[in-house]
């Protein structure tokens, strides 16, 4: 309890600080560069130093955070990855040749790709059906709340409740995990569903399709809303049917919040950590890169390169997405 | 009633959404049930069949001959089968074989002359007419039924015993500042980046938006050494309070500069001028008007980074320490599920604490959300 009102008061003090730097470098700025009470060329020339100085005194702390909590860690993890564990020898790309070689990177890359092939697809595609099909019925919006809310659950809560489901029991006790329990009503066998190679990987992915289908049936929802009447309309007078209307009226004109959808869950797959962490910690071949970087970075005392090149790899995978997103808000700033 | 919503096509739309909502929400409220069940029932069957009867199966011994009491001339060992446990016998037997061939109250002729009776409340008695031999007691097979029990046990259990409560007030003292302190500083960003021109502006957001997929495995190391050596320098601890705040408020800043900036560069111009031309600063447009007009955008920010940094298992483990007095909610759990992997009464009841939070948040607020996401993707050509 001590330090939740010590966690308070340094946020009160922290605050008043940030506040105190805003108002106190503003009042020093018109105290230097005055333009009230001046005349003529001397308040107008005050008054454009004053303009010019101000938004930087704005951006400041924003800029520092930022250089000290991202800039500066990415090139200094590129410097890292090209060095050995402790990250005082240079060791040129040995580091990722050690990566290419290294059989549980290998893995981690494979499982990757599937998670990026399958957990991006199934999260926009059940989000788009389940977006068109709650605007027709009146009770949409409580059904949307209730296939949001997994968006609330943390990963870690969401790998104990998923856990519970994929429970086994040995053949002939009951079991008390749901999927077995269904596995065994039909006249299956029950299996350890987390440990079986290659075929884990999609119980995983399931955690956060049932996560992440929320966030994508929003959006869409939303698109879909967007849409003008007319173009349906017209559809209906041509005589399409629903199914017409559906895939050739309405997703080609939300391609674009489509691909935004996709794109910021490939972003989030290649972070995916901490339900590998949680659910098998990268055991039976269900690595992969985050959960491998998180590894290295305390394997024995911490490897300093591998962790970095891990790390890098992530971050090139990342890039095109970047630039893809740079460019779209570019064009957006332009517009308007 | 609108016609289309009785045909065929209208009541398939209807099971599907109810068919979807329901694969939805079953893991949770599995979760839910179960962490409020009696652990013995939790661990030997399903949460959907918490509310039926369930029979057991089980085996218990009888006491040994020596605490046979001599009563009416006759030897008798008596005792509670069920051990307090409470339920009802419907059946027993005193081998494998049968384990299931008396009733409750019936009389079973053990092969050395011995009776045995077990009654429906577990009760039973062996009598015997000579005085009993042996060292081993009598087995006895019986067959219990339980009624549905639910209980709050497990939550006093796991927020006292297994450290959850500490866990939850460091997920508090994560959380809190960590949501307060990025929103000032990005605020003021965002405004400068909407309202006011200086040379680089353009460039600036091109970073910005860059900035918001960096992953955070790209900062893990360089920040990790950076506060190992100013911790070292300063000669104080590395993994502080501090310490986490402001590596989350450094992460958080790239999506609240801007949301925060699409949010006021949306704002109406004839606002801001018409302040101007009355004498006001920018700092004053900025506190005065900016800022009150701004809060369902700071709302939805603070929604998100507060959500974020209570899910959040990697910058805590990482920054914080993973030491019994540091673990926050998320990593308390990955321990349990480690340590105590099978005890579900523990696991169901420490992950309903650690989501009851954002779920609370989540309802409460899910205008805000919502209202975030739709303005924090980037959006599409």
């Amino acid at each position: 309890m001590e330090q939740l009102v010590a966690a308070i008061l340094t946020m009160v003090a922290g605050v008043l600080v940030c506040a105190a730097y805003f108002w106190g470098t503003n009042l020093i700025l018109d105290r230097i560069f005055p333009s009230k009470g001046k005349f003529g060329a001397v308040a107008s020339r005050n008054l454009r130093i004053a303009n010019s100085i101000r938004p930087w005194l704005f951006l400041a702390p924003a800029l520092l955070a930022l250089t000290l909590y991202l800039v500066y860690p990415v090139a200094q993890s590129v410097w890292l990855s090209l060095h050995d564990r402790g990250g005082q020898n240079f060791v040129g790309i040995s580091n990722y040749q050690w990566m290419v070689n290294d059989g549980e990177f290998r893995q981690s890359i494979f499982n990757n790709f599937l998670w990026l092939l399958v957990v991006p697809a199934l999260s926009t595609f059940f989000g788009l059906i389940i977006a068109a099909l709650t605007d027709r019925i009146w009770w949409g919006n409580i059904a949307k709340t209730l296939i949001f809310m997994p968006m609330a659950i943390s990963f870690v809560g969401a790998a104990v409740i998923w856990k519970f489901i994929y429970d086994y029991r040995a053949a002939g006790t009951e079991q008390i995990g749901l999927l077995n329990a269904i596995v065994v009503a039909f006249g299956g066998e029950p299996q350890a569903w987390i440990t079986l190679p290659f075929w884990n990987n999609f119980f995983l992915m399931a955690i956060l399709v049932w996560i992440q289908t929320g966030f994508a049936m929003v959006i869409l929802s939303a698109a879909l809303r967007g849409i003008p009447e007319e173009t349906i309309e017209a559809a209906v007078i041509d005589g399409a049917n629903g199914w017409q209307i559906f895939f050739k009226i309405m997703v080609p004109q939300i391609w674009g919040t489509i691909a935004v959808v996709w794109t910021t869950i490939t972003i989030l797959v290649l972070k995916v950590f901490d339900i590998v962490l949680a659910m098998t910690n990268g055991q039976w071949q269900s690595q992969v890169l985050a959960n491998l970087m998180f590894d290295w970075m305390f394997r024995g005392g911490g490897d300093f390169g591998r962790g970095a090149s891990i790390a890098v790899v992530i971050m090139v995978l990342v890039i095109p997405i970047m630039i893809w997103n740079i460019r779209n808000a570019a064009k957006e700033a332009g517009g308007r | 009633m609108n016609p289309s919503t009785r045909s065929p096509l209208m009541c398939a739309v209807h099971l599907s959404v109810l068919l979807l909502v329901l694969l939805w929400t079953m893991p949770t409220a599995g979760l839910l049930i179960s962490s409020l069940r009696d652990k013995d029932q939790l661990a030997v069957s399903g949460w959907w069949t918490a509310l039926a009867t369930s029979s057991r199966n089980a085996v218990a011994r009888a006491p040994s001959p020596e605490s046979q009491v001599e009563r009416d001339g006759k030897f008798v060992i008596s005792g509670n089968v069920l051990e307090g446990q409470g339920g009802q016998i419907s059946a027993f037997g005193f081998s494998s074989r049968e384990p299931a061939k008396f009733k409750p109250g019936e009389t079973a002729e053990l092969n050395d002359g011995e009776r045995l009776t077990v009654q429906a409340d577990g009760s039973f008695e062996i009598v015997s007419d000579q005085r009993m031999e042996g060292s081993r007691g009598q087995r006895i097979f019986f067959t219990a039924s339980t009624p549905p029990r639910f209980t709050l046990d497990n939550y006093a259990e796991v927020l006292s015993a297994a450290g959850i409560g500490r866990s939850f007030l460091n997920s508090l003292t994560v959380a809190v500042p960590s949501t307060v302190i990025p929103i000032l500083i990005a605020a003021f960003a965002a405004y400068a980046l909407a309202w006011m021109p200086f040379p680089g502006r353009a460039l600036l957001l091109a970073v910005v938006v860059g900035l918001l997929v960096v992953p955070l495995q790209m900062s893990l190391i360089p920040l990790l050494q950076l506060y190992n050596g100013v911790g070292a320098f300063f000669g104080v601890p590395a993994k502080t309070y501090m310490g986490i705040w402001l590596a989350h408020t450094g992460f958080g800043l790239p999506l609240a500069i801007y949301l925060l900036r699409n949010y006021m560069a949306g704002l109406p111009r004839e606002i801001m001028e018409s302040a101007r031309v009355d004498g006001a600063s920018d700092f004053e447009i900025f506190v005065k008007i900016v800022l009150p007009l701004s809060f369902p955008a700071l709302a939805s920010f603070a929604i998100f980074q507060f959500l974020w940094t209570w899910n959040d298992l990697l910058v805590a483990l990482v920054f914080l320490g993973a030491g019994d007095d540091e673990l926050v909610l998320t990593g308390r759990l990955v321990n349990l599920l480690g340590s105590r992997g099978g005890n579900w009464e523990i696991l169901t009841a420490s992950a309903f604490i650690t989501i009851i939070v954002p779920l609370i948040v989540f309802f409460a607020l899910q205008r805000y959300l919502v209202r975030g996401l739709l303005a924090g993707s980037v959006k599409g050509g």
